[in-house]
């Protein structure tokens, strides 16, 4: 089988070897679990629950806000002690429920709908719906609307996002070692939605020990197979990893589903097996705690709503971080406070002992073409910024920017060290902001 | 707010490659073929390059300090330009030709228009042809101790024998940085493995430039005369280290490859049927003057741009 790529692209210190051998560690919430109602693309939940309310585990405490939106669940039982905005770790408030954590972690019973032979596509869909699955690589983009394209019979694959690019992750790695069936089952639930689509499971060419296991695994399974995508960032962005597993190419404008495809991310797919197999709804998440600033990297299941700060207090701090990454270095996002709760879609906290970027000064472009050679969409990204330094949003435009993923590529690689990316980030937000008016 | 820490969008980790390394290691790859010129041509070539580069810095310096500016010759991009129009000057040129060579190029050519990055034309060869026209019987003096004859070049053009051999060890007249083909090469295999040049331009030139010489040298593909006029002149050095500077060559993939096109087609046309035996260097300029036009009309299609709107209409 040929090796999927795609044009473009860089290979940044992957610093995986960090974390990458440390089995998943179970943690248990300490004092109060904090549940953003944005934690997810759409309309925000709406909290079911007041302040005073006994919760248990697996209660919803709210519903969901509208069609793309998804409910959110307690992780712990204890009593709600306010709905008060809280900072996430984008650094944005958002309106949030808090629990007191009771340390009895007493569960509602979790029932599957119907036994799993007897339930419809339809069922399926709900099943995950009713959980509150939503892509937790990132997007946080609900999956049963994921799953619920306009024609279903014109689904021909269903990928696994098993790639994993970002630097010094291993959350996904560490699932697909140690949890590989419960991955492979909520492939197979998601590939049984769509009537003619086949599952891959695209996995990076960087961890042999996963695509050797899940060969191995899938080796009687006639609708899914495992395909090595090369070992580069951004492999795993949902545009380039459709393009490297099937050849088909899709712009900033269209759906997954309008090639043909749809991508779930690692975790996502275990999250739909637990909703559809055991009624479970999404309550827990694989967390990588690393970084050359953190004295035990680790891998952590954590049940979503758990400051960070209890987290990197657990895997200890080696010397002061210069700065604190919720994410990967390419895509997460710096925070200045570490009293931030997990979502649904932080998948690590990476702490950096030095902070490369804040002394850098941007020099002059000396049109090194780099930044073109590296961009996995083929833009011309000196071009883009140089409109956006101009405010000339007509040539932003017309040279394709809004087809930018905002992968970083360009500002990591350029040797005058100009802010490519947040040039061009921020110009599309303005011209997104336009497009809603 | 307990801990205030530093914040900044991401992505937060670079490569380690800056305009100053980058521009360095063209400096080191351009040391075989100055290291040879000097032997080569003795004494007066080391004190023209030496000229020639602390010229271009202390001009790049001056100019930035009375304008104000911040002071860049600390990115090495003067020096660049400095040992590049050294290695295009005959060795025979007096003391104050680098020097005015050298402070055209900077200020004139460079400083001018912005800067780094901002100039429309290669400031080393926009400085070599401002004395090419200023004072040409000084820049064609290629006679020297060792050297009395013409150049092979010029032994080309007018129907005479030439050495290959001895064209591409470097062996003959010319400029001080030119004769050595073996050298620039050399310095050319630098910089392809660091990945700092690109191949597009140089063998989309030297291709392009030796279908011309075989169409219409009258020689047709005679091995020892299209050779002969791959390593004379400033063919090489032109190809690898001033078509392929980064400021005056298209950023667009399409784009390099008709830069090359048209930079071949200029060398052969201004060598074949100019007056010069030489062309490299107008060749190089005027193509350089192209190079926003040509950046206009190759801009990429993005990714999924046109196949998926093509796909639409099938469909439909």
């Amino acid at each position: 089988m040929a090796r999927g790529t795609f044009t473009g692209g860089i290979h940044p210190y992957e610093g995986k070897e960090l974390s990458k051998d440390k089995p998943i560690k179970i943690v248990m919430p300490k004092g109060e679990l904090v549940y953003p109602v944005s934690q997810h693309i759409g309309a925000p939940a709406k909290p079911v629950v007041r302040v005073g309310d006994h919760v248990l585990t697996g209660q919803m405490i709210a519903e969901a806000g509208g069609f793309v939106s998804a409910p959110i669940f307690a992780t712990v039982s204890g009593t709600v002690k306010a709905i008060e905005p809280r900072r996430l770790a984008t650094g944005a408030m958002c309106n949030s429920i808090i629990v007191e954590n009771d340390e009895k972690y007493e569960e509602v019973e979790f029932k599957p709908m119907k036994p799993y032979e007897e339930m419809t596509a339809q069922d399926k869909i709900d099943a995950v719906r009713n959980a509150g699955v939503v892509g937790m690589g990132g997007a946080g983009f609900p999956t049963a609307v994921k799953f619920s394209p306009k024609e279903p019979d014109r689904i021909d694959y269903v990928i696994a996002n098993c790639s994993e690019c970002e630097p010094y992750l291993t959350s996904d790695y560490r699932r697909m070692i140690e949890e590989p069936e419960l991955l492979l089952e909520g492939l197979k639930i998601a590939v049984s939605i769509f009537p003619n689509a086949r599952g891959i499971l695209a996995i990076e060419d960087n961890k042999p020990d996963a695509i050797a296991k899940f060969t191995e695994l899938t080796k009687d399974e006639d609708k899914i197979s495992v395909k090595a995508v090369k070992t580069k960032y951004p492999e795993g962005a949902e545009r380039m990893l459709i393009y490297a597993c099937t050849g088909r190419e899709i712009n900033s404008s269209m759906l997954p589903a309008d090639a043909g495809c749809i991508v779930d991310n690692v975790d996502t797919l275990c999250a739909v097996c637990r909703a559809v197999k055991e009624g479970r709804p999404l309550m827990e998440r694989i967390v990588t705690i690393t970084g050359e600033a953190v004295e035990n990297p680790q891998n952590y299941k954590v049940r979503i709503g758990t400051n960070y700060r209890e987290l990197l207090e657990d895997a200890g701090l080696k010397s002061e971080p210069a700065k604190i990454i919720s994410g990967g270095p390419m895509m997460g996002f710096a925070v200045f406070d570490l009293d931030v709760p997990t979502t649904k879609t932080a998948s690590a906290l990476t702490c950096l002992s030095s902070d490369e970027v804040s002394a850098l000064e941007p020099s002059a472009c000396i049109n090194c073409a780099r930044c073109v050679e590296v961009c996995p969409e083929r833009l011309v990204p000196k071009n883009l910024a140089d409109a956006v330094e101009h405010n000339d949003e007509k040539t932003f435009l017309a040279m394709y920017g809004m087809e930018c993923c905002e992968c970083g590529c360009c500002s990591f690689i350029c040797p005058a060290r100009r802010q490519l990316t947040q040039l061009i980030k921020g110009m599309r937000k303005i011209q997104l902001g336009k497009r809603k008016k | 707010m307990s801990d205030m820490r530093k914040v900044s969008s991401n992505p937060h980790v670079r490569s380690k490659t800056t305009t100053s390394n980058i521009m360095m290691w063209v400096v080191i790859a351009l040391l075989p073929a100055t290291g040879f010129g000097i032997y080569n041509f003795g004494l007066n070539a080391l004190i023209t390059v030496v000229l020639s580069v602390g010229t271009a810095v202390l001009a790049e310096f001056c100019y930035e300090k009375a304008m104000k500016k911040p002071i860049t010759i600390g990115d090495f991009s003067a020096v660049v330009t400095g040992l590049l129009l050294a290695l295009n000057l005959p060795s025979t040129v007096p003391w104050w030709i680098p020097v005015l060579g050298s402070i055209f190029a900077i200020i004139m050519v460079k400083q001018i228009f912005g800067g780094l990055g901002q100039n429309f034309m290669n400031p080393a060869l926009g400085g070599r042809c401002f004395l090419m026209i200023s004072f040409p019987a000084i820049m064609t003096n290629f006679i020297t101790d060792t050297y009395t004859g013409a150049t092979p070049l010029a032994n080309l053009k007018n129907g005479v024998e030439v050495n290959v051999m001895d064209m591409i060890i470097g062996r003959t007249g010319g400029t001080i940085g030119e004769t050595s083909m073996l050298c620039i090469m050399i310095g050319a295999m630098i910089l392809f493995i660091l990945g700092i040049i690109d191949y597009v331009i140089p063998f989309t030139y030297i291709i392009t430039f030796v279908v011309f010489v075989a169409l219409f040298g009258g020689y047709g593909l005679n091995f020892s005369y299209i050779s002969a006029h791959l390593a004379g002149g400033g063919l090489m050095l032109g190809a690898f280290f001033m078509a392929t500077d980064y400021v005056t060559c298209p950023i667009t993939p399409k784009g390099k490859v008709i830069y090359g096109v048209i930079l071949g087609l200029l060398t052969g046309i201004f060598r074949i049927f100019g007056a010069n035996a030489e062309g490299v260097s107008y060749a190089i300029i005027i193509t350089n003057l192209l190079v926003p036009l040509i950046e206009k009309f190759t801009i990429p299609r993005a990714f999924g741009i046109k196949k998926a709107a093509r796909k639409e209409v099938k469909k439909a």
